[in-house]
């Protein structure tokens, strides 16, 4: 389980996160949605222990993450998976030694045994036959099915996606979203997939936060978000230029 | 940057230690720097054969030319010659890897993984830049005194008994060691401020450029302020 505390950020004195809270139950993906730039990333690092808070502490299953350090903190990340925004393969490493990499530095398996586990996770992210390139000559929906690969090669208790369908076109958008919640089905994970993809996601996930001017505004079933009377909730949803929130 | 090479050191000396990625940097540092260090060597050397044998024949000397030769390149040419070669030629691709790394947050997947990023970036350079560093700065005296016997010897005719019987008389073990221990620090200090100038780069492609140009720039002088410490204090 995770829970957010009173989480506070600031970046040379722009207040980013002004008091996030939310919490996420085992087993269970929420989707976090909220304007580009106003700090979902920086959010999810902190779950991550990518970033330390300024106040406020990120639990997880009661520890906390953000006072960790050296050996604890590595053993807790041990048990996240993340996919970024770029995807951050390794860019000296081809598809196979990316995915394969956790297992031969983290585990004692054999050479036989992860190359069947990476085989079999790359046939599930639909990248047979590109084993052998490097990130360099993969398309961005490649990249990310190969990070999404990556981070669950080591059956992660914790998903975190950052964005993972920015800069895709819908169609694989779509797909990588039904990955996402086909392996889901069958690894169980707890997850928080921030997103921008609506009403793509609101069929898989549990629930939905709205990050809005360094808040939750809300924490909602999809079914209530969709129904939502919150105007800046339903401007969002319905991703209309008119209302509450203005582009600057 | 005093924090970030005692956790270096920490980490060097703390297992588990990455073997492969510490051949894969030797190979890069020491190995690949060999033709450059040959090249800069040989030409050191013979200029230092020329200048030395129009200097010492001023004063009627030139039977010192080999000592002058070999104790200008152990002491001084050699280890600062091949700490610069390497800081132009290692350092800089040392910076703009790990900044790269930074940037397209590689570095932060292996944080994520449970990994430590020092193990595998930080600690594997800092040890082959201190194996690789007092071979390739031998290397260029080697290449350099020869270098100078090509010149002073064959092209200025001071024998090859005077040049090499001088050189064996008048160069002792400390000024090897003396040379060894700079190039040693040198592989240190280049190391250190490549890896924190990349590891703590700033943001995109102008991030990167610059932290390439400052690690490279104060490598560089900080080789000579060293250099300079190190003598008065060694010789």
């Amino acid at each position: 389980m995770i829970t957010v505390e009173d989480l506070h950020k600031s970046f040379n004195g722009l207040e980013v996160l002004k008091g996030v809270s939310f919490q996420v139950e085992k087993g269970e993906i929420i989707a976090l949605i909220g304007r580009s730039g106003y700090g979902k990333s920086v959010l999810l690092k902190h779950v991550a222990g990518l970033l330390r808070p300024d106040k406020g502490r990120v639990l997880i299953d009661g520890e906390d993450i953000s006072s960790m350090t050296g050996k604890k903190l590595e053993a807790i990340r041990r048990r996240l998976g993340f996919l970024f925004q770029s995807g951050a393969l390794f860019d000296s490493f081809t598809v196979f030694e990316n995915v394969a990499f956790p297992l031969r530095e983290k585990t004692k398996l054999g050479e036989e045994e992860i190359r069947k586990k990476v085989l079999s996770l790359l046939d599930h992210v639909d990248l047979i036959g590109a084993e052998e390139k490097y990130p360099a000559e993969l398309s961005g929906g490649m990249m990310k099915r190969v990070a999404l690969a990556r981070s669950l090669v080591i059956n992660p208790e914790i998903m975190l996606f950052d964005e993972p369908t920015t800069g895709l076109d819908p169609i694989i958008a779509c797909a990588i979203l039904n990955l996402i919640d086909s392996l889901h089905r069958r690894f169980g994970f707890t997850g928080i997939l921030v997103t921008h993809e609506i009403t793509t996601v609101l069929g898989f996930v549990q629930k939905v936060a709205m990050l809005h001017e360094g808040k939750i505004l809300t924490v909602e079933s999809p079914e209530q978000i969709l129904s939502s009377r919150d105007p800046i909730v339903q401007q969002f949803v319905t991703a209309c230029e008119n209302g509450p929130v203005r582009y600057h | 940057m005093g924090l970030f090479l005692a956790q270096a050191f920490f980490y060097a000396s703390t297992p588990p230690l990455k073997y492969t990625y510490l051949m894969k940097q030797i190979q890069f540092i020491g190995f690949q720097s060999i033709l450059v260090i040959f090249l800069t060597g040989a030409f050191a050397g013979m200029v230092l054969g020329l200048q030395g044998f129009y200097t010492l024949n001023r004063f009627g000397s030139t039977a010192l030319l080999g000592p002058m030769v070999a104790l200008t390149l152990i002491k001084e040419i050699g280890p600062v010659f091949s700490a610069l070669m390497v800081t132009g030629r290692a350092g800089s691709a040392m910076t703009a890897e790990i900044a790269i790394m930074r940037n397209t947050e590689q570095i932060d997947a292996l944080a994520l993984m449970g990994l430590n990023p020092y193990r595998y970036l930080i600690v594997p350079k800092l040890l082959a830049g201190i194996i690789s560093l007092p071979l390739l700065a031998s290397l260029f005296n080697v290449i350099g005194i020869f270098g100078g016997y090509l010149i002073g010897g064959r092209l200025l005719g001071v024998g090859q008994g005077t040049y090499f019987g001088e050189m064996a008389t008048y160069v002792d073990m400390q000024d090897i060691l003396g040379g060894l221990y700079k190039s040693l620090s040198f592989g240190v200090l280049i190391t250190w401020v490549c890896c924190y100038k990349g590891y703590y780069t700033g943001s995109g492609a102008e991030g990167v450029s610059k932290a390439t140009t400052q690690a490279v720039v104060l490598s560089s002088v900080l080789i000579l302020v060293w250099d300079y410490f190190m003598t008065s204090v060694m010789f």
